[in-house]
């Protein structure tokens, strides 16, 4: 599976140093990357800083709704961010997102060991089947859980037989639908990147182990885990990340109070039209995704990797 | 210390309790496993089902069996234009993406410069921005120099979210194939365009194939970054949001079974064709 590989590839880089480029042209490596890095300069990094001045700018005084003039008022920052409306919602997108992807890590580490080691020729059926989910519309898989988790769905039908919960189920909407949506729309990204580096793992080296005497949970713990290592930062990275920023779960699943960050990005942008507040939010969540990343990667890096 | 005397771990318990617990723990893999199969798969098959409800506008509750929205997948208003929009949008976003980042992989494979560092970093942080930074960013500049919103608004956005995935996808393939194999041809009196063409290129097709699978289906799914960067345009995607407000037709189902079915059967063909290539 390419796709498995390349998104475990995706943090760990650069394993084969390219080749002497004896006969090659010098420029030749530069005309390649042109186009597409063009592409990515205009329409990813230049908007970027248009997103950055954005955010300095205030109102126009008499201007109409949406017109903003540059300020340079670096007080946009500490008025937004000292805004209960929007600080709440940022704690909450990193509390939710970090369960999600703990969930995710948790459901998604012995699918892929199973995938990798116990399937046998139903191996690439079953990868197929991780895949799938994406075949059907993001939107259309997750207002499909908003009516399985919803009262008269099938999930709380089954919970009441049993006697978990009441006559009101009070599943949909709350914080739990929010937070199964999330583990469930970004489970794939867990476990393709985890299954990728499984499949490199030799299975000598466990076998190994047990001939030294070595438990099953110590081969585990001594042998797969720190060698599935780079798939479980890979995979943690790809659900973290898109599921801090989304806004979708949070709007379908949940009521205002679980308002997640990108839920106020996206009503200051469209309802508000409060740009300069919109880009700073915008720009405190992924400073803080960068620091996390920076940190995560460092920590486990530091401890696991090497 | 003789090797007969000491009692080796496994050999002390009976082997039946071994064989128990080696069952028990295989399984309960196996089970859990089911478990998470179905936690998957249950929205998809949701979706199918409803997809032959009877209902009237909204399709939220279960009313009867029909065939009727699968005869009649564009019956209900505008599903099929937006079908149609997402289709053609994901063919010129694979199509330049594809080769954008194609380019791309074999710069960063093939060869060796200055500034790779800050390449690889330019292509990861696409994928490490949430969608909702990379939809507001770009939207803010085509405000700024007054692009109108449409369908290239869409497409220039979808190329510059899918290069970095290609790139990726590529790299990967073409890492994992020996340089040398080129250079050999080239030891043979080959050139290296014709080195390249029929030597890299049908080996690392399969990459790139898969490559520009993963960017129509990022393209036809996305809707975040649509959302911001559309317009009046409407994506499949956006149809669904828009429609969820006042009860999303049948037909959307239908729609959304089809491509699952279609993508199913071009990812299960994929697999069987390179299988028999490789025994063949």
């Amino acid at each position: 599976m390419a796709i498995a590989q390349a998104i475990g590839d995706t943090i760990e880089d650069q394993r084969t140093p390219p080749p002497d480029p004896k006969k090659r042209g010098r420029f030749t490596p530069y005309l390649l990357l042109l186009p597409g890095m063009l592409w990515l300069a205009i329409f990813f990094a230049v908007p970027l800083v248009f997103l950055f001045s954005t955010s300095l700018q205030t109102p126009v005084a008499g201007g109409e709704v949406g017109e903003f003039e540059q300020t340079f008022n670096f007080g946009n920052y500490v008025d937004t961010l000292t805004d209960e409306y929007y600080y709440v919602p940022l704690f909450r997108s990193f509390i939710y997102s970090g369960i999600a992807t703990i969930l995710a890590l948790l459901i998604g580490y012995p699918l892929a060991y199973m995938i990798a080691f116990k399937s046998g020729r139903w191996r690439n059926l079953l990868l197929v089947m991780v895949i799938a989910p994406f075949f059907v519309s993001f939107l259309l898989r997750t207002i499909a859980w908003r009516q399985i988790l919803a009262d008269e769905g099938v999930v709380v039908g089954a919970l009441r037989v049993v006697g978990l919960v009441g006559e009101t189920g009070g599943i949909y909407p709350s914080a739990l639908a929010v937070i199964t949506g999330l583990t469930y729309n970004f489970l794939p990204f867990m476990t393709l990147p985890i299954y990728a580096s499984l499949e490199r793992v030799d299975p000598r080296l466990i076998e190994a182990g047990s001939d030294l005497y070595a438990k099953p949970f110590t081969g585990f713990r001594k042998i797969t885990w720190p060698l599935s290592m780079p798939g479980v930062v890979a995979g943690t990275l790809l659900t973290f990340i898109p599921a801090a920023g989304d806004y979708v779960n949070a709007e379908l699943l949940g009521t205002g109070k679980n308002s997640m960050i990108g839920n106020r990005i996206q009503y200051e942008f469209f309802n508000v039209r409060d740009y300069p507040t919109m880009a700073v939010l915008s720009f405190v969540l992924m400073a803080c995704i960068f620091v996390m990343v920076l940190v995560y990667v460092r920590r486990v890096g530091s401890k696991d990797l090497v | 210390m003789s090797p007969a005397n000491t009692p080796v771990p496994v050999a002390s318990k009976p082997p039946t309790t071994v064989r128990f617990r080696n069952w028990i723990g295989n399984n309960l893999l196996r089970i859990y496993a089911v478990l998470a199969f179905i936690y998957l798969l249950l929205p998809v098959m949701y979706t199918f089902v409803f997809s032959f409800n009877d209902s009237g506008k909204s399709n939220l509750t279960w009313v009867g069996f029909t065939w009727n929205n699968w005869a009649n997948p564009c019956a209900a208003p505008d599903v099929c234009q937006s079908v149609i929009n997402s289709i053609s949008v994901g063919l010129v976003v694979t199509l330049a993406a594809t080769l954008l980042g194609t380019l791309i992989a074999f710069a960063l494979v093939r060869h060796r410069f200055r500034g790779r560092t800050t390449t690889n970093l330019l292509i990861f942080l696409p994928m490490a921005t949430p969608e909702v930074v990379l939809g507001s960013s770009l939207l803010t500049l085509f405000l700024n120099i007054l692009v109108p919103l449409g369908f290239w608004t869409v497409v220039i956005a979808h190329i510059m979210f899918c290069i970095s995935f290609v790139v990726v996808t590529v790299k990967a393939r073409l890492s994992s194939l020996d340089a040398n194999i080129e250079q050999a041809a080239m030891d043979l009196y080959a050139s290296e365009w014709q080195a390249f063409r029929r030597i890299t290129l049908p080996l690392v097709a399969p990459g790139i194939a898969a490559a520009g699978l993963l960017a129509f289906s990022l393209s036809f799914d996305d809707f975040i970054i649509t959302n911001f960067n559309s317009g009046q345009f409407t994506t499949f995607p956006k149809f669904i949001y828009v429609a969820d407000k006042r009860g999303i037709p049948a037909q959307a189902y239908v729609i959304a079974s089809a491509m699952f079915f279609i993508a199913l059967a071009i990812v299960l063909i994929g697999q069987f064709a390179g299988r028999r290539r490789k025994e063949g």
